[in-house]
């Protein structure tokens, strides 16, 4: 797609920097120190799900722990606590192995379930705004933060974990890493040998939330209001 | 509107500033809330200071290379589908995007947090071409219904409180309930829903862009971004030229420096990085992207003394812990930018002219140095910046010359200082009460105005340590 203005602009730039342009071979310095890796350096898979278990605390966050025997029955439970009605899920490969891909068939009954289904394009975000509970798979989960990292796709749109009034991300256990750094390395490796990055990465922290009134916490804004994030032990 | 947002004098925002009670409790008690958060935020991680010198040198990496990294960025964002726009001035980059707009017959614009775009008075030059912005942070929001300023550059909307936003509410949107803010708040997330689902275009700025991919960076809590940048077929993104990163591994750092200095958080609510157009398949993002990158007076910073206020991350650290910006409030600025840092880069951007009182909104504390995640030295910014408008723009006052040239006659001669240190208590006694000046005579007046004067004390340094040297009373 087209580029404009660049060149006078970046020429300038070099110009009152004091040395002619430059458009290759500039590497990143080895940085003088690296406090990003040692954090949770140590912690194991469990310790970490404790870590996450405390900061989901702090972010308004309800955490719950399961295996797979269980996690539909958890998956229900948590769905009817948020009276939900309407579902709006990914229609993750995970579905299957999880045995999620039965719940939403047989749930059909109770529920008003809608898998994202790339063919019916803005339908899925039509569902979506009127759904009362959005639900994906966590790619990567930061238990420093309590945050769960997704890689959207026409999979697992945008809209599921920002649209409905709340949100399920399911966490499987090995998902989960100390910070932030790991996942950003992963992209970072990712990109180097040669893997084109999502349209969208989203590191989701609880439910959205203001402070724009007089300091107070408004728990729910624009996204869900209430979060529940549901670790599976693998 | 552009970066500076007042025609009245320095003084007269200033006073406007103090006399403003209600707001002069909020911003006390949001510093407080601000730098507790952060501090607990910096002491939980043990090697703060490790943190921020890997910040500053990512920073410092970055802007002496910004050409090449941003001829990178731009590659990427084209190779993704987005076309890159760079803009020398304001006027440009308003330009182009009001270009868009009438391409694409655009009638409602969502936009989402950005200071970059008050800067350039883009909402202005979107009303000329017949569209209608919505600003969709909840802060700016109340401040577009109300006409109003932003006075912070976190949280806009912190000089008003929750019973004006009620009002402001009703008058403009027909708001029937309570002043709770949750009530307020689930008022705003149904009218503002029924905007985003009617958009044509999505305006966001940009926290950061990631070089080696082409990823722009935002940082937010209430999700709105997410609804700007989801909803919308036409997507825009406005950034500061600065706003960029070599990969994703220094997002990491800048991301959890910027998170934790602003509001105390370890990571924000949404962190949410966008890639040109929406793929084959997918239903959410744009099909079409633009990204705009300003430069509109930053390049005139790079190769000077001051390039390291260039580093800034927008976190407000500095502005949350200013005894200044606590008394007088952002307005007073008359900037977009206020605070130390507003102090520092208004004038850089802007020029003198317009903003030559701003580096002497500062007692030099080094407050605001101290707690800067990328370590610029503000402090001693502003003291450049001082000596510049004093010495090379020659921008002295005439009589404070004159004053200067009799001080340091006076000063100089034991006599006349003896005699006037002497003098200063009787000639003084009938403005002094309790000890303290209220209200002085003359040159003291500027300063009696804003605050109490001490009055000279009974008796001279020099004559209280010869008494003690006698062994007299003390």
């Amino acid at each position: 797609m087209a580029i404009q203005n660049r060149d006078s602009f970046l020429d300038s730039l070099a110009a009152n920097l004091g040395r002619p342009r430059r458009t290759q071979g500039i590497e990143r310095p080895k940085w003088s120190v690296s406090p990003q890796f040692e954090v949770l350096n140590q912690a194991s898979k469990d310790e970490l799900i404790d870590v996450l278990k405390k900061q989901c605390e702090v972010i308004h966050t309800d955490f719950k722990r399961t295996d797979r025997t269980d996690l539909v029955k958890v998956l229900r439970e948590t769905i009817e606590g948020y009276n939900g009605k309407v579902i709006v899920a990914s229609s993750d490969s995970r579905n299957e192995e999880y045995g999620l891909d039965n719940f939403y068939k047989s749930a059909a009954e109770d529920f008003d379930v809608h898998l994202w289904d790339e063919t019916m394009w803005k339908e899925n975000q039509v569902f979506a705004e009127r759904a009362d509970v959005g639900i994906t798979f966590s790619d990567i989960t930061l238990a420093e933060s309590g945050t769960v990292t997704l890689f959207n796709n026409k999979y697992n749109g945008r809209s599921i974990s920002l649209m409905p009034r709340t949100y399920i991300a399911i966490i499987p256990k090995h998902t989960i890493v100390p910070r932030m750094t790991q996942a950003t390395r992963q992209l970072h490796e990712a990109h180097i040998s040669g893997n084109a990055v999502s349209s969208c990465v989203s590191f989701v922290t609880g439910p959205s939330n203001s402070a724009d009134i007089e300091m107070n916490l408004i728990v729910g804004v624009h996204g869900p209001v209430e979060v529940t994030y549901i670790v599976v032990d693998d | 509107m552009s970066i500076k947002i007042s025609n009245a004098p320095y003084n007269e925002r200033v006073q406007e500033g103090v006399k403003n009670d209600f707001m002069r409790k909020a911003v006390a008690s949001a510093q407080g809330r601000f730098r507790s958060g952060r501090q607990k935020q910096a002491d939980e991680l043990g090697n703060w200071e490790d943190w921020r010198t890997l910040g500053e040198e990512i920073r410092t990496h970055t802007l002496r290379n910004i050409d090449y990294y941003l001829e990178i960025l731009s590659e990427n964002v084209s190779k993704r589908g987005g076309n890159v726009f760079f803009a020398k001035t304001a006027e440009e980059a308003n330009e182009y995007i009001q270009h868009i707009i009438k391409k694409k017959n655009a009638k409602k614009v969502v936009k989402s947090k950005s200071m970059v775009t008050e800067e350039i008075g883009l909402n202005d030059a979107l009303a000329e071409v017949g569209a209608e912005v919505v600003e969709s942070d909840l802060g700016e929001w109340i401040l577009q219904l109300d006409e109003d300023l932003p006075s912070h550059i976190v949280t806009p909307a912190l000089h008003k409180n929750k019973e004006q936003v009620r009002e402001t509410f009703a008058v403009k949107k027909g708001y029937e309930q309570s002043d709770k803010p949750e009530e307020l708040a689930s008022f705003a997330r149904q009218q503002l829903r029924q905007e985003f689902l009617a958009a044509d275009v999505g305006i966001t700025g940009c926290n950061f862009a990631v070089a080696e991919s082409g990823a722009v960076t935002f940082v937010t809590n209430e999700g709105n971004a997410r609804m700007v940048t989801t909803i919308p077929d036409t997507q825009i993104s406005v950034m500061g030229m600065e706003r960029i990163v070599p990969t994703w591994e220094e997002l990491d750092i800048l991301v959890s420096l910027l998170t934790r200095a602003a509001v105390g958080q370890k990571l924000t609510s949404y962190i949410t990085s966008i890639t040109g157009t929406r793929l084959e398949g997918e239903s959410d993002g744009p099909e079409e992207y633009h990204l705009v990158i300003v430069d509109n007076g930053r390049s005139k910073i790079l190769g000077t003394e001051f390039q390291s206020a260039l580093h800034c991350i927008r976190c407000a650290a500095c502005i949350n812990v200013c005894p200044v910006y606590r008394h007088v409030g952002g307005h007073a600025y008359g900037s977009i930018y206020p605070g130390p840092i507003g102090a520092v880069i208004t004038p850089l951007l802007d020029g003198y002219e317009d903003h030559k009182e701003l580096p002497y909104a500062s007692s030099l504390c080094g407050a605001c140095t101290e707690v800067c995640p990328v370590k610029i030295p503000l402090h001693e910014q502003l003291i450049r910046h001082r000596q510049i408008i004093v010495e090379r723009e020659n921008k002295g006052n005439k009589m404070e010359k004159l004053a200067m040239k009799g001080f340091a006659k006076w000063a100089s001669s034991p006599a006349a200082y003896k005699l006037s240190a002497a003098a200063a208590r009787p000639a003084l006694q009938p403005w002094s009460k309790n000890e303290m000046i209220k209200s002085g005579p003359g040159p003291l007046k500027g300063w009696t105005i804003n605050r109490d004067f001490p009055a000279p004390a009974k008796q001279t340094f020099r004559s209280w340590y010869k008494n003690r040297q006698k062994g007299r009373e003390v």
